[in-house]
């Protein structure tokens, strides 16, 4: 009888959860040292971070935000990133086969923190939008590192046209 | 009274939650249902075609060369995109560049030079049915595996075509 009830919770609670972490959000850890020093600032000890996975599809993501993608070249791995230039944006690149790129249409350019030591966008150029999963939004874990993620961008990495406005403004 | 009311509701709102995460799994798991729109893919699809998908080769990515699938559009993310797959990522794709479109205003063919490469590794190679009229890897290149949602198991509307593809 415990074990009929023990079922019947399970099938209710499974799809359940299943689409709660489909929908909203799930908490991942960061491997690597690509996006130094925001993440993994010690690479001894790897942080946790919830990945907000609402508002994905509707592309609400913005140039500075932190977002994981299904790696282009390898569809079994995920790889977590910041946005440099959304579509239609001019970058000035870090070691691509082209020195400024004009971001294609319904792509985005992705880059790690840590630059040199990071494979990204200067590395495989432009990723498509429906590659990105979700948006980290903070780090859970460990206790003392725990904070929301910022969307930040250097100044030396804004697209070039977004840099000439600002300038001149 | 009041309070019967509150139970039936209580119950009602469980029950649609409930319901609505089993279809949420299923269609996200297993397979759904796709309508097919415009005229990439005749003459094998035709415009409003409703096709059962599964999802289950996702997890394997054993897709081969000839399966149809359904993939987000990687010049739209908002879109889907539903073609054949030419080639796997290590085969040889000969293709033709399609014409200009300044060409075909002054009607003169124009001979395309065919070109030769090899798909990169986690990328396939798809193209449309209908060649003349199928916006494909022909124009964007090879697409990231990621990008496919999908793969069409059969066609199940019109009932008179139904079978499998």
């Amino acid at each position: 009888m415990a074990f009929r009830r023990f079922a019947k919770s399970l099938l209710y609670a499974l799809p359940l959860g299943i689409t709660f972490l489909d929908c909203v959000g799930y908490v991942a850890r960061v491997d690597g040292i690509s996006m130094q020093p925001v993440l993994n600032p010690d690479a001894e000890e790897r942080d946790y971070v919830f990945l907000l996975r609402w508002g994905i599809h509707n592309s609400a993501v913005e140039r500075g935000d932190i977002i994981s993608l299904i790696s282009p070249k390898d569809p079994a791995q995920k790889i977590i990133k910041r946005v440099v230039g959304m579509q239609g944006d001019v970058v000035s690149t870090l070691g691509y086969k082209h020195e400024i790129v004009r971001v294609p249409d319904g792509h985005c350019w992705v880059e790690g923190d840590h630059t040199g030591h990071s494979l990204d966008s200067n590395t495989f150029g432009p990723v498509a939008i429906g590659l990105m999963s979700a948006r980290a939004v903070a780090i859970v874990w460990p206790p003392e590192r725990w904070r929301i993620l910022k969307n930040e961008l250097p100044g030396r990495r804004r697209p070039i046209q977004v840099a000439k406005t600002s300038y001149y403004n | 009274m009041k309070y019967n009311i509150l139970t039936r509701l209580r119950s009602l709102m469980r029950i649609t939650i409930q319901y609505a995460c089993i279809t949420h799994c299923t269609f996200e798991y297993l397979g759904d249902f796709v309508l097919c729109k415009g005229p990439s893919m005749e003459p094998t699809l035709f415009s409003d075609n409703v096709l059962l998908t599964e999802r289950i080769s996702k997890y394997w990515r054993n897709y081969q060369s000839g399966d149809i699938i359904i993939a987000v559009s990687p010049v739209n993310a908002d879109q889907y995109i539903c073609k054949r797959i030419v080639a796997v990522s290590g085969e040889r794709i000969v293709t033709q560049k399609p014409h200009p479109i300044e060409a075909e205003s002054v009607q003169k063919p124009v001979k395309t030079a065919m070109t030769t490469d090899y798909v990169p590794r986690g990328c396939v190679w798809i193209e449309g049915d209908n060649k003349g009229n199928s916006s494909d890897s022909r124009y964007y290149g090879p697409i990231p595996l990621g990008l496919i949602r999908s793969r069409v198991v059969c066609r199940v509307w019109p009932l008179s075509q139904l079978s499998g593809l």
